[in-house]
């Protein structure tokens, strides 16, 4: 089992990153994001890999991948849906577009769609309060949500 | 960059660039690309401005980003200024909007009273 | 089909017709035919093009200019200008209404987009939104890098620092420490590697305005950074960038490449033996990472746990290194602050808080957003004046100043001058200077839950009033909003706001209770009702409203 999962390691791809990083200290979250592109999350062989080549103990860096939320640790969706829930997005009803969300895709946050499309959670705030409830998708923004225009940004993905 | 005449020199040629750019009398249409911009849909309205400029064949108009103006609440936000008249500011502009700016405003010389938000 | 560059097309419409259009089309294709452009233009009669009153009405495209009124003087012109020389023939443009062009809003009222530029003092947002963000040549062109040249040609450093003092520029990432003061620890501690940091993970819930600067202007922030490594003598300087702010860590690196470029930043700046480099780091999603030493671990690549203070940065920084910390915001101040001189600094704003503020407006209020003003501007002329009040027609409850570590000031305080001395002195803060406006629709109770959720999820962990302190004031503000709680858990929630603010290790978990206490205080009777199990705004849904209760 374990073996099977040591030949899926990108381990070429990873000793790339490793390499690039290796005469700059303190790179750690640097090595993290970008070993986390590689298959979207860091597994735990990852992390074992990456203590190993860093020279620093494993619970370092399992500490360090679960202190930042945009590190995951478990698959997570092709898509992840982030959804403000700070005072600005709440004051101007983020609630109704997350429970539009919730609707749409029949998933509550920290869940992923059985099709392994979309993961849903919350964030905390993305300073797009001017256009507030806001959210992004992945890398893209939107802002001025309600539960119609939310459904349809959904359906285009 | 070794002294402040370096400077200077760069900061005439870069003034030079751009009166010779209103010298032509270039109308330009500034929209605001900040994320804020992005997330209300700037992308969107700036694609149809692109597009209408080029359906249209217009030259003399150049299309500029810039950042965020402040104004959230009315973003998408597009000014647009013609040599001579004051500068226009558009607020929520949706790209069926931008098309009728470009239409009637940039083509017609007709402001959009209704939509208009600030002249400058 | 032949292809025609221009299409003329001359409505058919029976108003139109009836005032001549038919001899109007006869005429340009008279006309067209005698400049040969015949094969290149196409005439149509059309059905009717829609303003009738106006009318004969042409369009010719592809541009879709409108003729009006036209007479049959009028086609020769069309047609040499527009159609052979390519001039539009302005004077027969098709103008909407009979106002034509004056239709830009009904004279001698002030559209709400003026009424929100005519009250900012830009300073820091000089070139937001006015200039591209992505050529230096525009920056340069709006007096850009002249204060670092004339930092690094005519002053020394120390008297760069001393400007600074004299200007008495606060800290604009929510403490609001002096500026020169801190640069002045820097400078004055010897070490063989210093640091520039600035602080841009911005993360309080309510605040953009690093965003928007980075964003619409970051060459100001390299030019402030360059300066402050000159003044304390550092050569590298880090920006620190939220990692959800993609588009920011994109506009900075494309500004870094232009300087090094131009020879703004690298070796010998302006031959004056001064070398300065930045690098862009970025955040992987923790608030806590915008207190200055959690930030510090953060770049060495730990967990961003706050550091026990003192030794401050100042002296012992990154790596151990004396280090200066500078939100976005103070960073932009500095290029303004060198070229026009302390004095003009201090002339703005308040007396003991000289400068402008960046402020966001946002929440139940008509226009969200971001103004510049002067320190000292008062709550209620940024509500109802710049801020257009609040929409339809409700009522003002309450502002959280200082964003979700702030706190929260009643209708009784609208008339508060903004600064940092006089909002500390009422209770709240105004921190990072977001301006969350609630009306009276809202509960408290459902408000301070928010508040509360958020510092639950990012307390860092380390110390326990933090750690253990947020999630037991959720849990009475949940008991409050499900109707049971009790009077003593009222007492128990004052207890430990308390000892938070007095025991946590960082302002975190020292300002967490901030907005709480201040509504304990302003609100007493709110939060008493639903000890009786009333909400009066009807939010909390498990408890009756006022009026069904009685």
């Amino acid at each position: 089992m374990l073996a099977k999962t040591d030949c899926s390691l990108p381990t070429p791809k990873l000793s790339a990153i490793l390499d690039k990083y290796k005469k700059s200290p303190g790179s750690l979250l640097e090595i993290l994001r970008e070993a986390q592109a590689i298959n979207g999350y860091l597994s735990r062989e990852i992390l074992q890999l990456i203590a190993e080549e860093v020279g620093v103990p494993e619970s370092k860096v399992y500490g360090v991948a679960t202190f930042y939320s945009l590190f995951k640790t478990a698959p997570t969706g092709r898509y992840i849906i982030r959804i403000c829930e700070s005072a600005p997005c709440h004051i101007r009803g983020a609630q109704d577009v997350l429970a539009a969300i919730e609707k749409t895709l029949a998933i509550k946050p920290g869940e992923t769609t059985p099709d392994g499309k979309f993961t849903l959670e919350f964030t905390s705030c993305l300073g797009l309060c001017g256009v507030a409830p806001a959210m992004m998708i992945n890398d893209q923004v939107f802002g001025n949500l309600t539960g119609d225009r939310v459904r349809e940004i959904i359906n285009s993905f | 960059m070794k002294s402040l005449a370096d400077l200077e020199k760069i900061r005439e040629e870069a003034r030079r660039m751009t009166e010779l750019r209103e010298e032509k009398e270039q109308t330009k249409v500034i929209i605001g690309m900040g994320t804020c911009g992005i997330a209300a849909g700037a992308r969107e309205t700036m694609k149809a401005i692109l597009e209408e400029i080029n359906k249209r064949n217009l030259t003399g108009v150049t299309l500029t980003p810039t950042g965020c103006l402040g104004l959230c609440e009315q973003e998408p936000i597009v000014e647009v200024d013609i040599p001579g008249q004051p500068r226009i500011i558009y607020g929520k502009v949706t790209p069926e909007k931008a098309r009728q700016i470009v239409a009637k405003h940039i083509v017609n010389n007709n402001i959009i009273g209704e939509w208009v938000i600030g002249r400058k | 089909m032949a292809i025609y560059r221009s299409h003329v097309l001359v409505c058919g419409g029976t108003p139109c017709l009836l005032k001549g259009a038919r001899t109007i089309r006869d005429l340009f294709q008279q006309e067209i035919d005698r400049y040969q452009m015949t094969d290149e233009i196409r005439v149509v009669e059309t059905g009717c093009l829609g303003p009738c009153d106006e009318g004969p009405v042409v369009i010719i495209y592809p541009e879709g200019v409108m003729y009006s009124r036209l007479q049959p003087a009028d086609v020769p012109k069309i047609v040499e200008n527009h159609l052979y020389k390519g001039r539009v023939v302005e004077e027969l443009i098709y103008k909407e209404g009979k106002a034509g062009r004056e239709q830009s809003g009904p004279p001698g009222v002030t559209l709400e987009g003026e009424k929100y530029l005519d009250r900012q003092k830009r300073v820091v947002l000089r070139n937001c939104g006015r200039i591209n963000p992505d050529s230096i040549e525009e920056y340069i062109a709006n007096h850009g890098y002249k204060a670092l040249g004339k930092a690094l040609t005519e002053l020394r450093p120390e008297e760069v620092v001393q400007m600074v003092i004299d200007s008495k520029l606060q800290g604009r990432g929510g403490a609001g420490f002096p500026t020169g003061l801190k640069w002045s620890f820097t400078a004055k501690t010897q070490a063989d590697r210093k640091y520039i940091v600035c602080n841009a993970d911005e993360g309080e819930p309510g605040t953009f305005k690093d965003r928007l600067i980075m964003e619409g202007d970051p060459h100001s922030i390299i030019e402030g950074m360059a300066i402050a490594g000159y003044a304390v003598g550092a050569e590298e300087g880090i920006i620190y960038i939220r990692g959800e702010y993609q588009l920011s860590i994109e506009r900075m690196a494309r500004a870094i490449r232009q300087a090094n470029q131009y020879g703004l930043l690298g070796k010998d700046i302006f031959g004056s033996g001064f070398n300065f480099q930045i690098q862009i780091r970025s955040g992987a999603g923790a608030y806590i990472c915008g207190e200055e030493t959690a930030l510090l671990e953060s770049l060495e690549g730990n967990r961003g746990e706050p550091r026990v203070k003192p030794p401050y940065p100042g002296v012992a920084g990154l790596w151990g290194k004396p280090t200066v910390v500078n939100n976005v915001e103070t960073l932009a101040n500095i290029a303004p602050i060198i070229l026009n001189g302390p004095a003009w600094f201090r002339s703005i704003g308040t007396e003991s808080c000289p400068g402008t503020k960046v402020f966001t407006m946002l929440g139940d209020i008509n226009n969200q957003g971001l103004i510049e003003v002067p320190m000292g501007i008062t709550l209620r002329e940024i509500v109802y004046e710049i801020g257009g009040g609040i929409p339809g027609g409700k009522g003002f409850k309450m502002a959280q100043t200082g964003g979700t570590s702030g706190g929260c000031l009643p209708m009784e305080y609208l008339d508060l001058p903004m600064d940092y001395d006089t909002l500390a002195k009422a209770g709240s803060a105004l921190g990072s200077g977001a301006m969350l406006i609630i009306d009276d629709t809202h509960c408290i109770v459902d408000v301070l839950k928010n508040f509360m959720r958020f510092f639950c999820h990012e307390s860092c962990g380390k110390c326990t009033p933090c750690r253990e302190g947020n999630p037991r004031l959720y849990e009475i503000l949940t008991a409050l909003s499900a109707g049971t709680a009790t009077q003593a858990q009222i007492q128990l929630m004052k207890d430990l706001a308390r000892t938070m603010q007095l025991t946590a290790l960082c302002g975190l978990g020292q300002s967490a209770p901030n907005s709480l206490m201040t509504c304990l205080r302003f609100y007493a009777d709110e939060i008493a009702e639903h000890l009786n199990g009333e909400c009066p705004t009807g939010v909390c849904k498990s408890l009756a409203t006022k009026s069904e209760a009685v």
